[in-house]
């Protein structure tokens, strides 16, 4: 029986009124489902604050070598700080990570920034730093996109944003390389992480 | 539409059951809690209604341990995924019947 147990129990509405409501139901609890809400808006704001002070000091840096460290010395640190806030976001909600769109968001969003690390370590061996921060916005961009579609709406936005600074550093000279840097980790982090934080709860 | 509607799965019909079945055809692997916090209902009500599908083979029940916290997940089975299919399918022929017999 179609009245009285099911998701709308209503028996003056009409059953193809019912129906509908059934299909919408259906779609809501997939979409709710299908979002990952544990991204943490707070953990990308203090990332983006590391960043910005990553590409002040790396833009003073006198070597390449000494360039890179800065970079990856701040990479780790945003690890540290997303790993450590996404857990503490995702438990508050009552999200796990180890199922579901937290999994599903995780694995996609790893494969990216594992080969931007083993493409980082081949082009310091190539001796080819000046393509790192290319790479980095282009690969991070991609990851986020591949791990927003199982998030909330304003993770890939975030992901498209990072792609344009990369396509824009393709055409502008060396020296600018530290400001996109900066733009990208640092000033798109701190706008989406607030963004995200007052309209996703943290 | 009277046909239709005796047809319908009762399995999946109720609210929490479609809830389960719905959750878990988008989310593949879902936790207990993540149900619970997804659906909006109490553990005792969970549970029963995720029992039910589990006996008609609509869903799989994983339990484990996470840093020594049992763990329980659910995962959708390919009979629960056509029976959705069925019923998501009989919604929208009762969609279309009833757009056929109303004038514009």
């Amino acid at each position: 029986m179609l009245v009285g147990k099911g998701p709308i129990s209503r028996r003056s509405v009409p059953p193809e009124t019912q129906a509908s409501e059934h299909l919408r139901f259906i779609h809501d609890v997939m979409e709710r489902s299908a979002s990952f809400t544990a991204v943490p808006g707070w953990g990308m704001f203090v990332v983006g604050i590391t960043s910005l002070s990553a590409a002040w000091i790396a833009a003073v840096q006198a070597s390449p070598e000494g360039w890179l460290t800065v970079w990856l010395v701040d990479a780790v640190i945003a690890v540290t700080v997303a790993i450590v806030t996404l857990r503490r976001k995702a438990h508050r909600c009552g999200v796990s990570l180890s199922s579901g769109p937290g999994r599903k968001y995780i694995l996609t969003l790893a494969p990216s920034m594992v080969a931007g690390l083993l493409l980082t370590v081949a082009l310091w061996r190539a001796g080819s730093l000046d393509v790192l921060p290319t790479l980095w916005l282009l690969l991070y961009g991609v990851g986020t996109i591949t791990g927003g579609a199982s998030s909330v709406r304003t993770i890939p936005v975030l992901g498209i944003c990072f792609m344009v600074l990369g396509v824009v550093s393709l055409f502008v000279p060396q020296i600018w390389m530290d400001i996109l840097l900066a733009l990208g980790f640092g000033g798109l982090h701190i706008g989406f992480g607030l963004y995200i934080a007052r309209r996703y709860g943290g | 539409m009277k046909v239709l509607r005796q047809n319908l799965d009762p399995l999946i019909h109720a609210r929490v059951r479609l809830g389960i079945v719905s959750a878990l055809a988008a989310g593949e692997t879902l936790s207990f809690r993540d149900l619970k916090t997804l659906l909006k209902t109490s553990d005792g009500n969970l549970s029963r209604h995720a029992q039910k599908l589990e006996q008609a083979g609509y869903i799989k029940c994983i339990k484990s341990f996470q840093d020594r916290i049992p763990l329980t997940e659910y995962r959708l089975t390919s009979e629960g995924g056509a029976a959705l299919l069925a019923y998501v399918e009989q919604m929208e022929r009762m969609l279309q019947m009833a757009r056929a017999v109303t004038p514009d």
